[in-house]
């Protein structure tokens, strides 16, 4: 009777692990698989905001000659952005990952200058491409938010569960879980830039 | 290496207390951030700050209904007496989420939100439309359609033009039929762990009540009773099923209007007027 005896052994397999299933053992990976999904939605939206950046610039050199330093700035903190590498320790790293935020919160600063010059300039107010451009960019900021929040919120749940107990046994015992970093709201940050009709 | 802290937090109480505090510190933090008092979600126009008369309202819904029922796009109207003091994109998006606008697999919902009182219009589209209804073309319908009828206080007007705007944009292009069909399928269920271990716990059951069947058909034969001994305890515990209530609930269910489940993520455009 082999399938009688590998029936049993299924069914003492299924015993011992639904009952540790049910008690969180899976918790912390499937909170840091879910972590880890957001901080790709992140990065995401920050590479959007990084291929928006040459068209707006290339766009603006066009109207505004005269503000080849604000231009040169929005390159610049473009490509120290861009160059911050980026791989799967830098979330769990509190030096990279102070990093990486700063040179995207430098480039949000000098990118908010180089739409505020718009004002001076009408012509460059009323280009289609240029209003197209900052729209996009507009709703790109908006979705770093967002995405950055939603990376915070799901980061504070599986911290959470790494530090407390039972989950913060299992991922002593098994996974050794690694807590993660969060962005830090900074002045400024917070408010998208505005549009004026 | 975290194991090491764990380890010193193991040892020294008091930075065990310290961990626990930043836990509670993060959960309270997370409490605040979803602080936002919301309207229910009453209907397809829900104007919480009086802006329209019954008529107009009711005008709009059918509009609204109209359309959804063509594509299966939710688009919703709301107006709101007060941001609680935060930002409209930040706002419109916790309301979004909130609602729940859109079919949970594709996303098709759309918010348009106004505060008077603030001056402030949204259109928060959903991940599943952000194609179609692009951040460029959000900001051009709230600036060309909808700001210059607030300008005059004929928020009616605004709200009637920008929801035509919205519906003509997500109606546009020939690929709308195919796309209606495609929606119409039923939404799929979340991947659901308690489904899955419902599941197993029924395969469990029925194994054990074969193995025990089994067993007293060989009962003749006694070295098999001490493997099937093994077998029928848990087939006696049907106190586990206990937990499956809740795990099924969609977003269709109950007679009124509701969200489909769908979500979104900052696209759209906001503006003021």
């Amino acid at each position: 009777m082999a399938i009688f005896k590998s029936l049993t052994r299924f069914a003492l397999i299924a015993m011992i692990a639904i009952p540790l299933a049910s008690c969180g053992i899976n918790n912390a990976p499937t909170l840091e698989e879910n972590a880890k999904a957001k901080w790709a939605e992140v990065q995401n939206n920050y590479q959007r905001r990084a291929d928006l950046i040459p068209n707006l610039v290339e766009t603006v050199k066009g109207y505004a000659k005269q503000e080849q330093e604000t231009l040169t700035r929005v390159i610049e903190a473009r490509a120290k952005a861009t160059a911050v590498t980026v791989n799967a320790s830098t979330i769990t790293d509190p030096a990279k990952f102070k990093e990486f935020q700063e040179a995207q919160n430098n480039l949000s600063g000098v990118l908010g200058r180089l739409l505020a010059i718009q004002e001076q300039y009408p012509d460059l107010k009323s280009n289609a491409n240029f209003l197209a451009l900052q729209s996009q960019l507009e709703g790109t900021e908006n979705r770093v938010t967002v995405a950055r929040r939603d990376y915070n919120q799901a980061v504070q749940a599986y911290n959470t569960e790494v530090r407390t107990f039972p989950g913060w046994f299992w991922a002593k015992l098994f996974w050794g879980a690694k807590v993660m970093e969060t962005f830090t709201a900074t002045a400024g940050a917070q408010t998208a830039p505005q549009v004026k009709f | 290496m975290i194991t090491r802290a764990m380890r010193s937090d193991h040892k020294h109480p008091l930075r065990l207390l310290l961990v626990g505090a930043i836990c509670l510190a993060m959960l309270v933090a997370a409490a605040v951030a979803q602080s936002l008092a919301f309207p229910q979600l009453t209907g397809r126009v829900v104007d919480d700050a009086r802006l329209l008369s019954p008529a107009a309202r009711s005008q709009l819904e059918a509009k609204l209904a109209a359309h959804e029922t063509k594509t299966s796009d939710q688009v919703v109207v709301a107006t709101v007496k007060s941001l609680q003091d935060t930002s409209i994109e930040d706002y419109a998006n916790q309301l979004f989420r909130t609602w729940k606008l859109g079919e949970a697999k594709t996303n098709n919902g759309v918010l348009l939100l106004v505060a008077p009182n603030e001056r402030k219009v949204r259109i928060e589209v959903g991940y599943g439309l952000e194609g179609q209804l692009t951040d460029a073309i959000s900001r051009m319908i709230i600036a060309a359609a909808i700001a210059p009828k607030f300008k005059q206080n004929d928020f009616a007007g605004g709200l009637d033009a920008g929801a035509d705007a919205i519906i003509t944009t997500l109606q546009g292009g020939t690929e709308w039929q195919d796309r209606a069909k495609v929606r119409k399928e039923a939404p799929d269920e979340a991947y659901d762990p308690l489904a899955i271990f419902l599941i197993l716990l029924v395969i469990f059951v029925i194994f054990s009540i074969l193995v025990s069947q089994n067993r007293k058909a060989m009962s003749g034969q006694p070295h098999r009773r001490k493997n099937g001994g093994w077998i029928v305890i848990p087939s006696s515990s049907g106190s586990w099923s206990g937990g499956s209530s809740g795990g099924w609930s969609g977003g269709f269910g109950g007679g009124g209007f509701s969200g489909g489940g769908g979500s979104s993520g900052g696209g759209g455009a906001s503006g003021d007027w």
